[in-house]
């Protein structure tokens, strides 16, 4: 191997030992990256465990790790880490669970399993059946939730502060001056599960999303293509009435000359000003009339926007 | 107290008529166990340790320690960062050996990726990782005896800590936060001087303060009292509870990742493993003590072999140009900024890594989805199973013997509580 990594040879007929041990509470058993882990079957662990420390010779357990795994029917792994100091090899241990199921407890086996199921605990809420103290242990007292839980939000639902006014530690939710930015930094060409701005337009190409760029058009088939999609032309525009052509009542020419006299313009203003309403009321049931006539272009707006 | 005025008290017609507190006298009453709370402001508990002790005078019942008090939230934050990004957080788990955390880390990244890593690269990671080691060991020698009553040796080796930080801030630029260990590498190269000066250092001022300030401690009355069995943990136990590092090798066990799973250029180096004969707190500090001098002697290995050449892997990949590189190559120039935007990719997959921090066996499960950031990644604290270990290591002893206990144990909880 060439990376610097902690040297672990790999042990000899190991394979064979751990189907003899552990028969069918076994589920799998793979050599990934130079290192052996093992699945086995929630309900015989605490059995593999003693068999692994007794007949495998694996006397330490190092780590018990808790893994999330949402979309799985069984969303938990809880992950045994095991040392062996007489055949230095390490083994791992895997078992899946769910919020409701427990697993069985490996305290009898090492004692020190029970912080570490404690913490799994804590932060997935993993039962464990049979752990004497399953209490919380790296979160405050009276926390709720379950914080490494991939649903669970990085900041949290609380925060914490010293109130001057009551003079004590006073809680309250987690209120953000700014919204948590979470980059996605993921090359949309190597494996982005979802459709990026803009693509969706694209839709035509007959290419899965995710499965690279589609293949650049040529101007003749973008052509073809925005012809194809857009919508068919209106019917065309007829002037039989005044109420179609859009416009109103021609103005009163003698009112407006008065009004470019400037002299009367102010009383004839505010003498206009009320026929001036009236026509806007009378107008707008002719107004409706053009936009009713303007109707059929919409489509055609909202295929170009 | 009872409400029965007809009793007597001692013959006394005194209180006649008024209630009278029949208790037994003092003689005979019965002494319960009373609960104290040790922490979590203690100085003498390296940090925020609480601990529910029941006591019976002076004597343990029972410990129960809480923890979590500085916890963070690393392991969630590491989810969201970069690989890159992650890296400061494990200078602050153990902030008194930030490099030999984030040698297990870079280590994890580097099997993942299955990078290859220039030889100066290693020998330097290796050359530092040690002086970390003399570092921590530095800070918890010191605390250890003042813990239990001495206070000149902490102020002399405190002086080698000092030492220690002006050299890491030279090769690294920060005292105590370095993110200097890169995966693929390190972060810059050292100049030559540093290396001499380390040299002259381990050669000269390291054997003779230490010396000293040892001579003053290790065959001390007052010292060996305080530590000589207490505490004593079996091989079995050590064992049983997941012990490592110096709490494992001072119950009689030689083991030692720097020596049996090596990494980087510990395969090259030559350097013994010291080990105590009876598992009680004396034998973990003088194991401290001497694995001072072995470090001593694997930086001046270093020092003699140290190869020239490229301080972290060429792979563009993974490792960003030098910024020489990116004022004259586009494709520099491309690559720093991939990497320090999206960063590099880690193939899908998992590793359990475990290197020799100062305080045992710290390992981190790194679990990739094939992204730029960390499916998960779990930090395996060596203080979590000796802390919990201190139910057992405490029963029976004095109330005074527990700061001997935790300053044996070596507990920071940056580390602890992640």
């Amino acid at each position: 191997m060439a990376s610097p990594a902690p040297l672990i040879a790999p042990r000899d007929g190991l394979a064979d030992a751990l189907a003899k041990a552990l028969g069918q509470d076994m589920l799998a058993h793979v050599f990934a990256v130079g290192e052996d882990s093992i699945t086995v079957r929630r309900e015989a662990v605490a059995g593999v465990m003693i068999s692994l420390r007794d007949n495998l010779d694996y006397q330490q357990l190092m780590e018990i790790a808790g893994v999330d795994y949402p979309n799985r029917p069984e969303r938990f792994e809880v992950v045994y880490h095991l040392l062996s100091v007489t055949k230095n090899h390490r083994l791992r241990v895997r078992v899946s669970t769910d919020e409701a199921t427990p697993v069985p407890t490996i305290v009898p086996v090492w004692p020190n399993a029970g912080w570490l199921e404690r913490e799994v605990f804590d932060m997935y809420g993993v039962l464990f059946a049979g752990n004497p103290d399953l209490r919380r242990i790296l979160t405050d007292y009276g926390f709720q939730g379950f914080p490494q839980r991939k649903d669970f939000p990085l900041t949290g639902y609380t925060e914490l502060r010293y109130s001057e006014e009551d003079k004590r530690v006073v809680y309250e939710p987690v209120r953000l001056a700014q919204d948590f930015r979470n980059f996605d930094f993921m090359s949309p060409w190597e494996g982005a599960d979802y459709i990026l701005p803009g693509d969706e337009k694209a839709g035509g190409t007959g290419e899965a999303p995710g499965k690279g760029a589609p293949s650049p058009m040529t101007a003749q088939e973008v052509k073809k293509a925005d012809e194809a999609k857009a919508a068919p032309p209106p019917t065309p525009k007829t002037t039989e009435s005044p109420a179609q052509t859009g416009a109103g009542k021609t103005a009163d020419k003698e009112a407006t000359k008065k009004s470019r006299d400037g002299k009367q313009a102010k009383p004839e203003a505010a003498a206009e000003s009320k026929p001036s309403a009236k026509a806007k009321g009378a107008s707008t049931p002719k107004a409706k009339a053009p936009a009713k006539a303007k109707a059929p272009r919409k489509p055609k707006a909202g295929g170009d926007a | 107290m009872t409400d029965s005025p007809q009793v007597k008290h001692h013959g006394s017609d005194m209180f006649e008529g008024y209630p009278v507190d029949t208790a037994d006298t003092a003689g005979d009453q019965v002494v319960t166990n009373y609960t104290i709370n040790f922490g979590p402001q203690h100085p003498a508990a390296h940090g925020v340790l609480r601990m529910v002790m029941e006591l019976d005078g002076e004597i343990i019942e029972r410990v129960d320690p809480h923890v979590g008090l500085l916890h963070r939230g690393t392991e969630k934050l590491i989810e969201y960062k970069t690989y890159l990004q992650a890296l400061p957080y494990f200078d602050r788990l153990d902030y008194c050996s930030p490099l030999g955390m984030e040698h297990s880390y870079v280590l994890a990244i580097e099997k993942l990726l299955d990078l290859e890593v220039p030889a100066r690269a290693q020998y330097l990671r290796t050359l530092f990782a040690e002086l970390t080691r003399i570092c921590n060991h530095m800070l918890n020698i010191g605390s250890h005896v003042m813990d239990v009553g001495a206070m000149t040796p902490n102020l002399w080796v405190f002086e080698l800590r000092e030492d220690c930080l002006n050299f890491f801030e030279r090769m690294s630029g920060a005292r105590m936060h370095h993110a200097w260990f890169r995966p693929g590498g390190v972060h810059q190269d050292v100049p030559e001087k540093l290396l001499v000066d380390i040299g002259e250092w381990v050669e000269k001022r390291l054997p003779e303060l230490f010396g000293d300030a040892m001579s003053l401690v290790i065959d001390n009355r007052i010292f060996k009292q305080r530590n000589v069995d207490i505490a004593t943990v079996s091989k079995e136990d050590a064992l049983a509870w997941g012990f490592s590092g110096p709490m494992i090798r001072g119950s009689g066990i030689a083991w030692d990742l720097r020596k049996s799973q090596p990494y980087d250029a510990y395969a090259a180096m030559e350097f013994d493993i010291p080990v105590g004969t009876r598992g009680d707190c004396y034998d973990r500090f003088m194991v401290r003590v001497q694995e001072v001098y072995q470090s001593a002697r694997i930086i001046k290995q270093c020092l003699r072999d140290m190869p020239s050449g490229p301080i972290a892997s060429l792979d563009r990949k993974v490792v960003p140009p030098k910024r020489g590189e990116m004022k004259q190559s586009m494709e520099s120039l491309i690559h720093h900024f991939k990497l320090y935007t999206e960063g590099f990719h880690v193939p899908a997959g998992e590793v359990y890594v475990a290197t020799e921090s100062p305080k045992g066996e710290f390992g981190v499960y790194l679990v990739s989805d094939g992204s730029n950031k960390p499916y998960r990644c779990k930090i395996r604290p060596t203080a979590f199973s000796h802390l919990q270990a201190m139910d057992f290591m405490c029963k029976g002893h004095m109330l005074a013997d527990t700061t001997a206990i935790i300053g044996a144990i070596d507990v920071v909880f940056g580390e602890c509580d992640r």
